[in-house]
């Protein structure tokens, strides 16, 4: 008898752990919210509402029912943004033909990276606006939601380019819950996270 | 005598092994430093957006032009392997020739490309141009 509370610690923290380290689920990342009703609900991406390379309103509904990856970058980046741009062209052309993932990039310049710029920067790298945004807007809004995707944008004459900013490309599911990050500039990281989509992909 | 013998050996095996290495060290960690994050570490440039420099007839074809770009970057359209690019380049004008000579004889070597080692004095008349931001040492 006096065992029994030591066996159901043990007992538990194995079913817990189980729980935790399921292959199958990824898990709701970011802070969870309290909602309306005083549940707890994980982060979720707030409405915006953007305007792509073709001029297209993009908005929480164009990725209904539908995962996303989302980053942050600009077209003159002499820094990381190459280097993340090449990660997001192999999830891109991975699942070309998977209609349940596209891709969304936010300039952080949209002083500069205009539609017009945006849309020859998509067409030089060989992409289509129905797979592929790249969104520009007011720069306020878009940097407001570089912290909601667990982003850094900050304005910074120091660094190159003069925005200092982080390459971490997030997995978004449908229901707007962060599901999976991975850092853009490492392409083992990517390898990983494209793993990731999959399992999300896979989900039911 | 023993004593000698040993720093012979000792000395042999230093130079058999620093020669082992790969000779444009500091062209890589140049090449890493300022030049991989837009032509990546492999070289492949990105689709129509960066040029690459692994396989590029530009560097065949336009050899005496790289020190000047590498120094004060490029500005408009350049063709490459029959791709028009028009990405502006920002030159690394700190780098002294002979950095700028390590970076293109690791380039020349590097990804299966296979072009002539160039020295020094040359890449000093090649930059003689743009002269205008010469540190040669």
């Amino acid at each position: 008898m006096k065992y029994l509370f030591i066996w159901l610690v043990v007992f538990s923290v194995l079913v817990g752990c189980q729980s935790s380290l399921s292959p199958d689920v990824l898990p709701m990342l970011g802070s969870p919210q309290i909602d309306q009703n005083g549940d707890s609900v994980a982060h979720t991406i707030p409405d915006f509402s953007f305007v792509d390379q073709d001029s297209n309103l993009v908005t929480n509904e164009t990725f209904a029912g539908k995962a996303y990856v989302a980053d942050f970058f600009f077209i003159a980046c002499p820094t990381i943004c190459p280097k993340t741009a090449k990660q997001m062209l192999r999830i891109h052309d991975y699942f070309k033909d998977d209609a349940r993932l596209e891709l969304l990039g936010h300039t952080l310049a949209p002083k500069y990276d205009t539609v017009a710029a945006l849309n020859r920067y998509a067409r030089n790298l060989g992409v289509s606006s129905k797979k592929w945004h790249f969104v520009t807007g007011d720069q306020a809004t878009i940097y407001k939601m570089a912290p909601e995707y667990m982003n850094v944008a900050l304005e910074d004459s120091d660094a190159p380019g003069g925005i200092n900013h982080s390459g971490y490309l997030i997995l978004v599911d449908k229901n707007r819950h962060i599901r999976s990050f991975c850092n853009g500039t490492d392409p083992e990281d990517v390898d990983r996270f494209i793993k990731d989509i999959e399992k999300l992909l896979n989900e039911k | 005598m023993k004593n000698s013998i040993a720093c012979l050996l000792l000395a042999t095996f230093f130079v058999w092994t620093s020669c082992d290495q790969y000779p444009y060290q500091q062209g890589k960690i140049l090449y890493t430093n300022f030049c991989e994050n837009c032509h990546m570490a492999d070289g492949s440039g990105l689709k129509a957006l960066i040029p690459p420099l692994a396989g590029a007839d530009y560097l065949s074809k336009n050899g005496a032009a790289i020190p000047c770009i590498i120094r004060n970057g490029i500005k408009g359209e350049m063709t490459v392997n029959g791709i028009t690019y028009n990405t502006e380049m920002a030159g690394v004008e700190r780098l002294t020739e002979f950095e700028i000579t390590n970076i293109i004889n690791y380039i020349h070597t590097s990804w299966g490309n296979d072009l002539p080692i160039v020295e020094h004095l040359q890449v000093r008349e090649w930059l003689k141009p743009c002269e205008k931001n010469v540190k040669p040492f």
